[in-house]
């Protein structure tokens, strides 16, 4: 197996040798000589129970590898070496460990064509968190608990989308915003193979629906012909749930209060900003800049969350909530509502706290890249130039499917 | 059911001992508060008590979600009594009680041994907010602003624990014990802090990051052999203020490295490759190396005293008794009774430093401070790997144990930071050349300019490399209310 691995080290050079993360462990996966603390690669688990306790950040450090580094090279290292580049199996070229948005090659290439709107490779906000990524896989999927089963359209609508909360018990399953997680249907396909696992947004932030409850909810369109989502929309209360994940570490919300987020989405697009949101609105205490919240839907009730998102007080988000099918009101999309306000958007092209991210159906890129490029003309700039800049420091994200 | 892993707060005072249903205790405990809290407004941080500073409180002593970060206003800090969970079983891991079950209360023929050690341990937490309470106006960033606090609330919740357990486990004479460690002051003529080192003043920010190296180390250390205490209650406090501790040895030996950093970073700015050209050095507003060096080994020597005499008949009576325990006790692989184990003792022999073999059990503190001395000179080691990345020539070193000591052999001989016994003569010629002086503390006191600006930090110390909670750089650890 030639797999990469993940593998959990401590900054030597930011550690401070107390040895309270090797208290924390419980399966004794940390150990230290009287220079270095090092994890023990064929033992931790991602466990995460030495995470909080350090009081340094140094516990925090992850690099991906095709062969993990030895106790012995760990505790020779006076620095932490530098992430080394990884060719991918498939031979697409290296791969940057530091952005690895899944070790399961098809999620990664789902991945990767998913954020291939942005134009290039995808990259973290520089304050986001660092993701976990993958603990769960196939082999060893997490099993989570329904917990509800909400239809967010209205019975009239011609669309059923669900909000589907799972519980996730005592499984460390840690997750941020923006993230996803992959769900296998049972049973097989024509051919007697397993279904491949297809990815959903958590639409929860970091610490649950409410604070501090391990579990996630999902956004999940009825597709007439998909078995995953029947599958899924189906699901009741109480009912088993195999997951695997969390993956992706790109599409993430930077931690700097602040900055200004600029949210673009079509229908289930709009999962990871409902989980970016609440993240904001538990932190108020941070303050933080308002966030702007593009969203378009054929009507209002068919407009996932719209209930909800109203109730969202206007200093956290400003909501610009528009309708191509609406009776009585001209058909607008979200690239017609950007343009309206094109001079806000204008100055936040050209603010450095700015990260701009876009969510929905592949089809709704083409608009929103015409609306930018208008927008960034009136500031005198070229878009693609300023998307790349932008996406190379991790403020610009695309995630379409 | 009582909920030993997060913490309740159902009384006034958080806490995951039940103090609920323990109604003696509470009351005691509630009516012990308002003098805490009238002693944090009088003698805690000076001038920073309506300012909302970014601080962790412990929720929960379970490592998942143990603690939680928020702006809080220092005097309504959540200070709580928080015990690691209890071990199913444990026994008492040393002396001659070793193997049997370990105490849930306390043992009568120890009660006095153990109420002392728990108040001399007291003793210390509220003595170092008092040295360090002018600090905060000079503070060289919001973020070692924001350090200062936390390692300040922590030791205030620290003294909650060692009261908690004179409160809970001392009757009538524990309450009075747990009075006078409010009464008792650093410094104060009539009544001060019981150990030296803590009546010393904490006049600036190097000597706060030195004295949360070398001197809170002490503390861990002795936390760590208390947390090796036959006595589970105390063993358990313990355990869960190591956790904390680990902050106060992060403050200082970054505190320190990011001073060393960033002199020698204007050094070599400035062109400057002679670390003894002192006044060169200084004019760029850093601190020099040889000053540094110097204070390094005053704090050293004096947090080397805290260890008492080398040879000791009471912390052989108290490790003999199961009371406190070594460094590791539990990893250590021999007897734990030690009845017939020798330990290397440093002696002097006819005006010579030797090294002799004496009963384990009496060298119980040498052992202590050798363990000490080990852990300490790991960041000594980063410090100097910093200095090497600059390309400075310029080692700092700890000096030998026998250097200006107060207790134990060495307290009545000179010597120098080598090692070698020398004359009273030759100690008062060198001695401005290995402390530091009147002038140089009123150099580095000219640099103590404070810097309030997020983001922003005083020209002599270097930013960190990470933020606390992982904010962004510029995060405002502080909302500063000056009255």
């Amino acid at each position: 197996m030639n797999a990469p691995l993940k593998q959990h080290l401590i900054d030597p050079e930011i550690c401070i040798r107390c040895y309270t993360c090797e208290e924390a462990c419980p399966i004794d996966a940390i150990t230290h000589n009287e220079d270095n603390v090092v994890v023990d690669a064929a033992k931790c688990d991602f466990c995460m129970a030495c995470i909080s306790p350090c009081p340094t950040g140094s516990i925090d450090a992850w690099r991906v590898v095709m062969q993990p580094y030895s106790l012995e090279e760990q505790m020779s290292w006076m620095e932490l070496p530098e992430q080394e580049e990884i060719a991918k199996p498939d031979g697409t070229g290296p791969a940057e460990g530091g952005d690895v948005e899944a070790l399961e090659d098809s999620v990664e290439r789902l991945l990767a064509e998913a954020h291939a709107g942005a134009g290039g490779k995808a990259r973290a906000p520089a304050t986001a968190s660092k993701p976990s990524i993958n603990l769960y896989n196939l082999k060893k999927p997490a099993v989570g608990i329904v917990q509800g089963n909400y239809r967010l359209t209205s019975e009239s609508a011609d669309s059923d989308v669900r909000h589907i909360i799972i519980d996730l018990g005592n499984q460390h399953f840690p997750v941020l915003e923006g993230q996803s997680v992959g769900i296998q249907p049972p049973g097989t396909d024509a051919n007697g193979n397993p279904y491949l696992p297809r990815l959903y947004s958590i639409s929860s932030p970091r610490d649950g629906e409410r604070p501090n409850t391990n579990n996630i909810s999902l956004t999940v369109k009825r597709e007439e012909q998909g078995v995953c989502s029947n599958y899924v929309c189906d699901l009741q209360k109480g009912d088993e749930v195999r997951l695997t994940g969390p993956f992706g570490a790109t599409f993430l919300m930077p931690n700097d209060p602040q900055a200004q987020i600029v949210m673009i989405c079509t229908g289930t697009g709009s999962a990871p900003f409902r989980a970016f949101t609440m993240r904001r609105q538990r932190l108020t205490a941070d303050g933080g800049e308002r966030m702007r919240l593009f969203f378009g839907a054929r009507t209002s009730d068919a407009l996932p969350y719209f209930g909800p998102l109203k109730k969202v007080p206007d200093t956290i988000l400003e909501k610009h909530l528009v309708f191509s099918r609406a009776e009585a009101v001209e058909k607008e999309y979200v690239q017609d509502r950007m343009l309206k306000q094109r001079a806000d958007l204008a100055g936040l092209l050209s603010a450095p706290h700015t990260h701009i991210y876009v969510c929905g159906l592949k089809a709704m890129e083409h608009g929103v890249e015409a609306a930018f490029e208008q927008i960034a003309k009136d500031i005198g700039t070229d878009w693609v130039s300023l998307r790349d800049q932008m996406r190379e420091s991790g403020r610009y994200h695309v995630e379409t499917y | 059911m009582l909920d030993l892993i997060n913490v309740a707060y159902d009384t006034q005072i958080p806490n995951n001992v039940g103090l609920s249903s323990d109604k003696r205790v509470l009351k005691a405990l509630e009516k012990w508060h308002p003098g805490y809290i009238s002693w944090w407004n009088d003698l805690g941080p000076d001038g920073f008590q309506e300012s909302l500073v970014y601080l962790r409180t412990a929720v929960s002593v379970d490592p998942k979600g143990w603690a939680k970060f928020d702006y809080v206003k220092m005097p309504e800090y959540r200070w709580g009594i928080l015990l690691a969970p209890q071990v199913e079983g444990r026994t008492i891991p040393c002396g001659e009680h070793a193997g049997q079950p370990a105490w849930q209360e306390v043992p009568g023929e120890y009660r006095n041994m153990l109420k002392r050690l728990i108040v001399i341990q007291g003793d210390t937490e509220p003595a170092s907010v008092e040295q360090q309470r002018h600090l905060g106006k000079t503070a060289p960033s919001l973020y070692d602003m924001r350090n200062l606090f936390q390692v300040n609330v922590e030791e205030g919740r620290h003294l909650w624990a060692m009261v908690y357990l004179l409160q809970k486990y001392f009757g009538a004479d524990g309450r009075e014990e747990a009075d006078d460690l409010l009464r008792r002051t650093s410094g104060s003529e009539e009544a001060p802090r019981m150990l030296g080192a803590f009546n010393e003043a904490t006049p600036d920010w190097l000597s706060f990051f030195m004295f949360t190296y070398f001197t809170d180390r002490d503390g861990k250390m002795q936390l760590e052999s208390l947390a090796q205490s036959g006595f589970d209650p105390l063993s358990r406090t313990c355990r869960f203020m190591l956790t904390e501790e680990a902050h106060h040895m992060f403050v200082g030996e970054t505190g320190v490295g990011r001073v060393i950093q960033r002199t020698c970073e204007a050094m070599k700015e400035a062109g400057i490759e002679d670390p003894y050209d002192i006044e060169k050095v200084r004019a760029l507003g850093v601190i020099d190396l040889p000053t540094i060096q110097k204070k390094l080994n005053l704090h050293y020597s004096l947090s080397l005293d805290l260890f008492g005499s080398e040879v000791s008949t009471n912390a052989a009576n108290a490790f003999n008794a199961g009371i406190k325990g070594r460094y590791q006790e539990a990893k250590i692989d021999d007897d734990h009774k030690l009845h017939n184990d020798t330990y290397p003792v440093i002696q002097l022999k006819d005006g010579k430093i030797v090294w002799e073999e004496v009963a384990a059990l009496s060298a119980i503190n040498m052992r202590l401070r050798d363990d000490y001395v080990r852990d300490a000179s790991g960041g000594v080691k980063r410090w100097n790997a910093t200095i090497e990345k600059t390309g400075i020539q310029f080692e700092m070193k700890m000096p030998h144990q026998g250097f200006y000591r107060h207790i134990g052999v060495f307290a009545d001989v000179n010597v120098d930071p080598d090692g070698t016994i020398i004359s009273k003569e030759e100690w008062d010629a060198k001695k401005d050349d290995w402390l530091p002086t009147t002038a140089d503390g009123d150099f580095i006191q000219s640099l103590m300019k404070p810097v309030w600006e997020p983001g922003k930090f005083a020209g002599w110390i270097a930013p960190p490399r990470v933020g606390i909670d992982n904010k962004p750089g510029d995060f405002e650890y502080v909302k500063l209310h000056m009255a």
